[in-house]
């Protein structure tokens, strides 16, 4: 191998930057690397607490079996396929309105959509827990307003338990990602949109042709963050449909993640078996992620 | 002209339509402080009296000055040990920057796509190995050198002018005296926003702290409205005025330092 530093003041410039990031590195190896290296040696083995015992595949094998762990891959996939679309629509939409140098209010707007993102993710959730309840205030407005006629059962019904929760993340989340959008679109020469007015494309073909695909790295980066951020799903789901006397059919909106901390801190304690299926969560996230580099045709992933 | 007022109409609309839901929960959040909890499961949606009642029984239910204090602890302790680490990183691998750093950096970068949810449980051992879970440093510690956090550091360092640094090598600073007494006061604008994240991150914390701590008297203000409200008949006129309390210290920074707040978010994807 050849010698990386060409002269001895370089080596000592990586001397010193070695000395500025090595907290981080530290820390970074103890909690984070070292952890996922124990991580896949735990899911070799099975056992109650501290009695455990190596079996290899043995959990890979349980997890195919396991009906429980198919309901909350389900129910993940569920929550990731309609949530992050919508969001990530809904939040492109609202920015590329609000980006009009005609609109009146705009930092009004921008400050009310933005709100929801200062909530923790507990607070909100319980928030709306209160207002979803059976006789609760969404219910009356709906009523109200003629849009349904008998009240929704919202964490009471499995389908209506998960439309919920996909309303939560929507609202904490919409605001946060139209600032991304809005920062991406403010970045947008608006002689581009000039010229091509100029060759009559209309606002929906500029959308298309213009907007999007000049948003692509940022498109590519809030859909990565979604992604991860709903794989993970955990503070909503125990809060607002977990748990109290609002589920009876508790398994509706039961997550990855709040499987793996019942595997470990609720039931008898098998670390090996969680360990295996939280290597779910790694293994889907990496492969959405890379999908959708592949997708961006951005091959720099 | 008419199909651009109509235009015009319907994006109003939509807009009045998207504040109006952003901010319907924060209202009620108020408007439930004051009522009791069977008016607010009926949907009551106008001022009661129960405020003073409600504050009362909280202070009855849970010891409101600790759980705060607590939650301050963690938050301000997390976020002035996060930013240390995670400047001191993010300046040195933007400074100095050589094959290896770069390859350390991708590395650590990567990191940021495992979930927490593969980490917690070889980290749940890991402190109880030591003998250190119920403490707040165990707390603070696993999230101290967070990848977006030093990502953050990194981008905004490339603001940092080059020629400062080099003047003050010129007048005979070490590279160490450079970053604490040039880097850190010519960025405090980025320390803001960086802050804010870091705080609203640790302030908010639920998962690993639920795993974490185990004692009573060291439960923080989220532990706290998650257990009132898994009650069986949650109190939920008690358990608003407690979200009030939590979310007051967000909303007032989100207000009060706003640009911060933005660029903090922003920063990232410069």
């Amino acid at each position: 191998m050849k010698s990386i530093f060409i002269s001895k003041k370089e080596r000592r410039k990586a001397l010193v930057g070695g000395s500025f990031v090595a907290i981080a590195f530290v820390l970074a190896c103890v909690f984070a690397i070292y952890p996922i290296i124990n991580s896949l040696i735990l899911s070799t083995t099975s056992g109650r607490g501290v009695v455990t015992e190596f079996v290899g595949l043995g959990n890979v094998k349980r997890i195919f079996n396991d009906t429980v762990f198919k309901t909350a891959l389900k129910n993940t996939f569920i929550f990731f396929v309609f949530q992050v679309p919508i969001m990530l629509t809904l939040a492109l939409f609202i920015a590329s309105l609000l980006n009009d140098r005609t609109l009146k209010f705009k930092g009004l707007y921008r400050t009310a959509i933005f709100l929801p993102c200062v909530t923790s993710l507990v607070a909100y959730s319980i928030l709306f827990k209160s207002m979803f309840s059976s006789d609760g205030i969404v219910n009356q407005l709906l009523l109200f307003t003629g849009m349904i006629d008998v009240p929704i059962a919202w964490l009471r019904d499995a389908f209506w338990a998960k439309v919920t929760v996909v309303i939560a993340i929507t609202w904490r989340w919409t605001g946060y990602n139209m600032i991304f959008y809005l920062a991406g679109l403010q970045n947008i020469d608006p002689c581009i949109y000039e010229a091509s007015e100029i060759d009559g494309a209309s606002k929906t073909k500029q959308f298309f042709a213009i907007t999007i695909p000049l948003l692509k790295p940022v498109i590519l980066f809030t859909s990565i963050m979604s992604t991860i951020g709903t794989l993970q799903l955990f503070d909503e789901v125990v809060n607002l449909t977990g748990g109290g006397a609002s589920s009876p059919s508790l398994n509706a909106t039961l997550t990855l993640t709040q499987y793996i901390f019942d595997l470990s801190f609720k039931f008898v304690p098998n670390f090996g078996y969680a360990a295996t299926v939280s290597y779910v969560i790694v293994f889907f996230t990496a492969i959405l992620a890379i999908l959708q580099f592949r997708v961006a045709g951005d091959d720099r992933g | 002209m008419i199909v651009v007022k109509l235009r015009s109409f319907v994006r109003y609309s939509f807009l009045n339509i998207a504040a109006f839901v952003s901010i319907f929960p924060f209202v009620w959040m108020i408007i439930g402080a004051t009522n009791s909890a069977t008016d607010i499961t009926r949907g009551k949606f106008t001022l009661g009296t129960e405020l003073i009642n409600n504050f009362k029984m909280l202070n009855e239910m849970v010891d409101l000055p600790r759980l705060f204090g607590n939650s301050a602890k963690i938050a301000l302790g997390g976020m002035v040990l996060q930013l240390f680490v995670a400047s001191l990183a993010g300046y040195g691998f933007e400074i100095y920057r050589n094959k290896i750093s770069e390859k350390v950096y991708t590395v650590l970068l990567l990191t940021m796509m495992v979930p927490f949810a593969a980490l917690m449980i070889p980290l749940f051992k890991l402190f109880a190995g030591f003998n250190m879970l119920d403490n707040y440093i165990a707390v603070i510690l696993p999230t101290l050198a967070m990848p977006f956090m030093i990502f953050f550091f990194r981008q905004n360092t490339k603001t940092f002018p080059i020629e400062l640094l080099q003047a003050a090598r010129v007048d005979g600073l070490n590279e160490f005296q450079i970053f604490f007494r040039i880097y850190m006061p010519t960025m405090k604008a980025t320390y803001a926003a960086a802050g804010i994240l870091s705080f609203m991150t640790f302030w908010n914390s639920y998962l690993w702290p639920l795993i974490v701590i185990q004692s009573d008297d060291k439960q923080t203000l989220t532990l706290a409205i998650s257990s009132l409200s898994s009650a069986y008949f949650p109190e939920y006129g008690v358990i608003m005025v407690a979200i009030v309390i939590a979310t007051a210290p967000t909303l007032l920074i989100f207000f009060l330092l706003q640009k911060y707040f933005v660029a903090g978010m922003l920063g990232s994807i410069k």
